[in-house]
């Protein structure tokens, strides 16, 4: 049939088989509709592995406990045993390795995520001892007077010095 | 020349040829048949936030922004803590200040134009603090949106963004009634929380869930009848965010009233 009217129709399907073969390469072999069916669940299956390979940074309080049992028995009766060591002192990353010292955090600011007064009735926060920042000694770090770990004894110090 | 008979035939098989649905043309899959039917897998992850336990210290947005390396000072967040205070004259205001990474350390409300207002004790009917991040939906209209294959969901039912795939359209941004997808600022595509994936996929938790120090939040798999957040959740009186949208969201939330959106 050489005619002037199919002329086009053979370069449309020319143009659609090109298509499909350049697709062919660039999508990955694992995509297409995997467990949650077409809807939820059209995608590359590996990137489900690429998330789950992402490295941990906060390793919680249990990397902790083996070199630092001190730090550990004074502040696990105290009020303040329910805090995770990685909220103040920052994640843990691959310490000692990388990196060889945490940050110990002595801003006033961290103590008052908790301890600034909101007067909430009826709620757990209102229920915090709490202090208004504005009046109470705001040129002082809390650590001059309070042991962070043990908020009950009064900060015996060597906590202090730099 | 046609006959009436010839023609009568043709007919037939145009009209037969064109109602043909294009469904029927594809090749019977029956690897997608059993994915379709295996999906209930023996792992569905869930999460369950008790306003009552949460105080605002914001230590859960602090980990969150730096386990999943969403740039600290950049006010976008995968988690975020809300405060809710309602007046004694009906009036709600609800603030996160930089999504609470720091905390609430103020009593004055951030109302945006019209400045921080400052309520004062006797003022105030409630007050309380509503945490907020994905609720992994079992029907995600950000994964129906997506025109690219790019966000899907898992067979334990978290959400993911493959960012190699995403071409950063923005549709998933709008299309999630609960704004808690954005845009990476680093990585240029949409950015959501995920439960932590790489901490569940190594049997931790979420990092929000291990820096909460009251208990707040809590992460299970509802597929397991003995596991405490499955029960907690079939047992009482757990509520959902927007149910009248139809996500059926998995995020429950013990303690919540009317006023919280």
């Amino acid at each position: 049939m050489k005619n002037h009217v199919w002329r086009p129709l053979y370069l449309a399907i020319a143009a659609v088989l090109i298509g499909l073969i350049v697709r062919s390469f660039i999508v990955p072999s694992d995509f297409g509709a995997h467990e949650r069916g077409y809807m939820y669940g059209w995608h590359r299956k590996s990137n489900e592995q690429e998330w789950a390979a992402i490295p941990v940074k906060y390793r919680t309080a249990k990397v902790c406990i083996d070199c630092h049992r001190d730090k550990y028995d004074d502040i696990k009766d105290s009020p303040h045993g329910i805090i995770s060591c990685e909220n103040c002192h920052g994640p843990n990353y691959d310490h000692p390795k990388n990196p060889k010292v945490l940050e110990i955090n002595r801003s006033r600011s961290l103590c008052l995520r908790c301890h600034s007064k909101l007067p909430y009735k009826g709620t757990l926060r209102g229920s915090f001892k709490g202090i208004n920042p504005e009046s109470h000694h705001p040129q002082a770090e809390c650590m001059m007077c309070h042991y962070p770990h043990n908020p009950k004894r009064p900060n015996p110090g060597q906590e202090v010095k730099r | 020349m046609m006959n009436r008979r010839q023609f009568c035939k043709n007919a037939l098989i145009i009209a037969g040829g064109v109602s043909l649905p294009l469904a029927a043309l594809e090749l019977f899959d029956p690897k997608r048949l059993l994915a379709e039917k295996s999906s209930k897998g023996d792992r569905r992850w869930v999460f369950l936030v008790d306003i009552d336990k949460c105080v605002g210290c914001g230590f859960c947005v602090k980990a969150c922004k730096i386990e999943n390396e969403v740039p600290y000072e950049a006010k976008v967040s995968r988690t975020w803590v809300e405060r809710y205070v309602i007046t004694k004259k009906g009036e709600t205001l609800i603030d996160s200040p930089n999504a609470a990474r720091d905390g609430f350390t103020s009593t004055k409300i951030d109302q945006n134009l019209e400045g921080m207002k400052e309520v004062t004790e006797g003022e105030i009917a409630k007050a309380f603090f509503v945490p907020k991040l994905c609720n992994q939906c079992e029907n995600p209209p950000c994964v129906q949106v997506c025109p690219v294959g790019a966000t899907y969901q898992t067979a334990d039912g978290v959400v993911l963004v493959d960012r190699e795939w995403c071409i950063g359209c923005g549709y998933c941004i709008m299309g999630c009634p609960y704004g808690v997808r954005f845009f990476h600022p680093v990585y240029q595509v949409a950015e959501k929380c995920n439960f932590c994936y790489h901490r569940l996929a190594k049997g931790m938790t979420s990092a929000c869930v291990d820096a909460c120090p009251f208990g707040a939040r809590r992460i299970g798999n509802l597929r397991d009848p003995e596991d405490p957040v499955t029960k907690i959740i079939t047992t009482e009186r757990v509520n959902v965010l927007k149910e009248q949208y139809g996500t059926n969201p998995q995020v429950f939330y013990l303690g919540m009233t009317m006023e919280v959106k």
